[in-house]
């Protein structure tokens, strides 16, 4: 046996029933099934073998999914942060250090608040350590502005992982996408903060390192660009003036959410997802399918009151969040549909509703976050009807033979 | 044509046997375990200390005292063993080397309900399970069909009709008429690829071809004539029909059974002639690999067996005995992230679900128990029309119409047993099922 594990047995006893730092047993609980597998087998009346995959490797599997996205995410804060500043050269180490620095106290944040919340209400329902806010924890970050001010991660994660998860019982059990509902905390919760024209791009120095940009410079996000676009042509422009292409949001050296910007990066991500079996290729497919639809409509019948109908159907699949939300948010097995002719209508529903959102409602430049939590609250109802019509098919089934 | 299933899943566990006749081993003693009959409520027949015959009934059940169980040796009954609340764990029986044998008088042509007794009064039909609720039958309602599965495609099973080798065809014949007699439908016969015996008469051949669960009593009855409310089939294996076409042409009941001994942690897998109810250890005797670890003993197969000791004893379905490394004593730093060839897994994740290998699996549950997250990963091992994940809910829930309209009458545990193995949650699916079978059947009486 190895010292760790004969430590790890050694200290067990405090934190059982009765022990001095019984109020931890969760926590010690977490972290030793984190590093050994529990050697509880198979009880009476169930299968004696089970399959080597688990919840945590599921977890762990799409946050490694998340880390092309991640890593771009991070020399891409950099990057514009340095065109901010009006520079013209671009130290690759030098901005992905600082688009590092800038992401750290984020997710350092939001782990904090919400672990310590799983770890709170574990300890108090005498339950394991639920392994899916590893990867929340990692998405709230990734999707807020760069800028969001800690305290409202702090705050919006704390709302979101209390009143959208742990008050429906904990992982598993919760209706809505728990990231997604921080996101759209923050963005109702404080408005002028989260759509204002300059939280897209880190503008100060990050613990002192790296330049400072000037005041006046504007870093609209392409989406945002076309919100407030008037006339009936589009022109979309990066931070330092530039002409932005398809091409530019496919990489993603845009500006936009920490980890949303490049389509590359998440097509790496729906890769891992699907190869593994974890992400659905029913709601990937069907909701780019719906986009796809929806905005053809919308562009075929462009007018200038709604300027992001000016927007090709294929652009429409690369700017904004909506190929990280279809690849990472819809996908969330426990809130998107369960039965797969279920899932290609939600996933369809998806695509649909974003592109309706962002091209007919010009309150709201990004359709895809609130086009996923629409449709969280419709895919009971989905499934519900996939489920009768199953029922119906065996009653059916009964009376023929009558 | 053969019906052909899709969905399922072999698993590739080490320690298969030829299907071959690998020795026979005497045994001085037995045990019937009343709980290996689900619905059947124990009395006992006789006292201890008492003398049986083959075939003589051992005990009876509470509601219908016409069916039995009937000891395998001649001998005496040594013990009723009793647990909690006096309830019968089992009853053990002694060989004392007589060969008495109760004959029964099997007339030629039954009618239906003599048919029935007849089966009954043999101990033949506590070997029969219904569906619904996949229990032993209510002698006192006839089936609306018999569905014999001659394929076991368990993990590690030897074909029962492959271990014949073709010479059982006049137990088939006779095993047939006497079922065909006891149903006013049809008598299906469900077979594999491996069906030597060709049509047999006044019953269906039906032929199959898939993955486990391919030779689930459910699955077939689903693809030939499903189960809908208010309808009661019989299902029965290949050598419980062997066993009543012995019966009809002898009147005797034959307890010999022929065991698989398998699994990774045997020495030389291979398949003993013995008895119904044997004791573990002289089939084992020997042939387990060297002891530096736990191993786990399996009566059964390892996905709906039963765990016993060395000292325990075959149960129902008294075919297969499959032997597996415990694992409680395995230390495994960050297993969930290992990427060891040898992890058995379903999943894309694990190298080894590429690698044409067999695996030495564990009885770990491998990862903690946790609520449903994955979506669709019961669909995939069962080829049934009906909607596991929300069948299981409404079972949790004890929503009796939900259960009723999800399908719970065309279901048995050992359909969900592929399922509870691949599940990332580690939910008790078989557990689950038979608690929602038993409270439904609770619930309507």
């Amino acid at each position: 046996m190895s010292k760790l594990r004969q430590y790890l047995d050694k200290v067990r006893p405090h934190f059982e029933e009765g022990g001095k730092l019984h109020a931890f047993h969760s926590v010690f609980d977490g972290f030793d099934t984190f590093l050994y597998t529990p050697r509880t087998t198979s009880g009476a009346g169930e299968v004696h073998i089970h399959d080597s995959i688990d919840s945590k490797r599921t977890m762990i599997i799409v946050v490694l999914a998340l880390m092309p996205c991640f890593f771009f995410g991070m020399y891409n804060t950099g990057y514009q942060h340095w065109l901010a500043c009006g520079e013209s050269i671009f130290p690759f180490w030098q901005l992905l250090f600082y688009g590092f620095l800038t992401i750290l106290p984020r997710v350092v944040v939001t782990y904090l608040v919400g672990l310590g919340i799983e770890f709170v209400v574990a300890q108090w329902r005498k339950e394991e350590i639920q392994e899916g806010f590893l990867v929340t924890g990692i998405l709230i970050p990734m999707i807020c502005p760069v800028e969001t001010p800690l305290w409202m991660l702090a705050v919006a994660t704390a709302f979101s992982v209390i009143f959208v998860k742990e008050v429906f019982g904990g992982t598993g059990y919760n209706i809505f996408n728990v990231a997604l509902v921080a996101r759209a905390f923050l963005f109702f919760a404080y408005p002028a903060h989260m759509s204002g024209d300059k939280v897209f791009v880190a503008t100060g120095s990050m613990f002192g390192f790296g330049p400072v940009a000037p005041d006046s410079f504007s870093c609209a996000t392409p989406l945002g660009q076309i919100a407030t676009t008037t006339g009936n042509s589009l022109q979309l422009t990066g931070i330092d003036g530039s002409i932005l292409s398809s091409w530019d949001a496919f990489l993603g050296l845009i500006p936009g959410s920490f980890g949303e910007t490049s389509v590359i990066c998440i097509l790496i991500g729906a890769a891992v997802l699907l190869f593994s079996g974890i992400g659905s290729w029913r709601i990937m497919l069907s909701a780019v399918a719906g986009a796809l639809l929806m905005g053809w409509i919308a562009n075929s019948c462009a007018t200038a009151t709604y300027p992001a109908s000016y927007l090709s159907p294929l652009d429409q699949l690369l700017y904004g969040g909506f190929a990280f939300a279809v690849v990472f948010m819809a996908t969330d097995p426990v809130t998107a549909s369960r039965t797969n002719a279920g899932k290609l209508v939600y996933g369809f529903l998806i695509g649909v509703v974003a592109v309706l959102i962002r091209t007919y409602n010009n309150g709201y430049p990004e359709g895809a976050m609130l086009a996923v939590l629409i449709m969280n609250a419709f895919a009971p109802l989905i499934d519900y009807c996939v489920v009768q019509r199953n029922i119906s098919r065996r009653l059916k089934r009964a009376t023929a033979k009558n | 044509m053969p019906i052909k299933l899709n969905k399922g899943l072999n698993l590739q566990i080490a320690g298969a046997s030829q299907a071959k006749l690998g020795g026979s081993v005497a045994v001085g003693c037995c045990a019937l375990v009343p709980d290996d009959f689900s619905g059947f409520q124990a009395r006992p027949a006789v006292k201890e200390g008492d003398h049986l015959a083959v075939g003589d009934a051992v005990a009876y059940d509470k509601l219908h005292p016409e069916l039995k169980l009937v000891s395998p040796v001649a001998g005496t009954l040594k013990s009723i063993v009793r647990g909690e609340r006096r309830k019968i764990l089992r009853f053990e029986i002694e060989a004392d080397g007589s060969d008495n044998v109760k004959t029964a008088t099997v007339p030629q042509n039954p009618d239906c309900a003599k048919a029935i007794s007849l089966l009954a009064e043999s101990g033949l039909l506590a070997f029969v399970r219904t569906r619904p609720y996949d229990i032993v039958p209510d002698p006192t309602v006839v089936p609306r069909d018999i569905f014999v599965s001659c394929i076991d495609s368990a993990p590690l099973a030897v074909s029962a009709v492959a271990l014949t080798a073709g010479e059982a065809s006049d137990s088939i014949k006779k095993g047939v008429k006497l079922l065909k007699a006891a149903t006013a439908g049809k008598v299906y016969l469900c077979v594999g690829k491996d069906w030597p015996y060709g049509k047999i008469e006044g019953a269906e051949l039906v032929e199959f071809e898939g993955k486990h669960p391919v030779g689930n009593p459910s699955v077939q009855i689903e693809a030939v004539a499903p189960v809908n409310k208010g309808d009661l089939v019989w299902t029965l294996s290949f050598d419980t029909l062997c066993r009543v076409g012995h019966f009809d042409a002898t009147g005797k009941f034959d307890p010999s059974t022929l065991v698989a001994v398998v699994g990774p942690e045997i020495k030389q897998p291979k398949v003993l002639k013995t008895i119904i109810g044997a004791p573990i250890e002289p089939l084992l005797n020997g042939n387990l690999l060297p002891d530096d670890h736990h191993i786990r003993i399996i009566s059964g197969n390892v996905l709906t067996g039963e765990k016993v000791g060395l000292d325990g004893y075959l149960h129902f379905p008294y075919r297969q005995i499959s032997v597996i490394a415990e694992g409680d004593d395995k230390d495994e730093l960050l297993g969930w992230a290992s990427l060891s060839p040898s992890k058995m897994s379903n999943s894309s994740s694990f190298p080894g679900r590429f690698l044409k290998k067999l695996f030495r699996p564990d009885a770990r549950i491998q990862g903690g128990r946790r609520a449903m997250i994955m979506s669709g990963q019961y669909d995939k091992t069962i080829p049934m029309d009906i909607m596991p994940e929300f069948l299981i809910k409404a079972i949790l829930s004890r929503d009796i119409e939900g259960m009723e309209k999800l399908g719970i009458y065309e279901v048995a545990p050992e359909d969900f047993a592929l399922a509870e193995y691949v599940d990332t949650s580690k939910l008790p699916l078989q557990k689950i099922v038979r608690e929602g079978l038993d409270y439904l059947r609770k619930e309507l009486q």
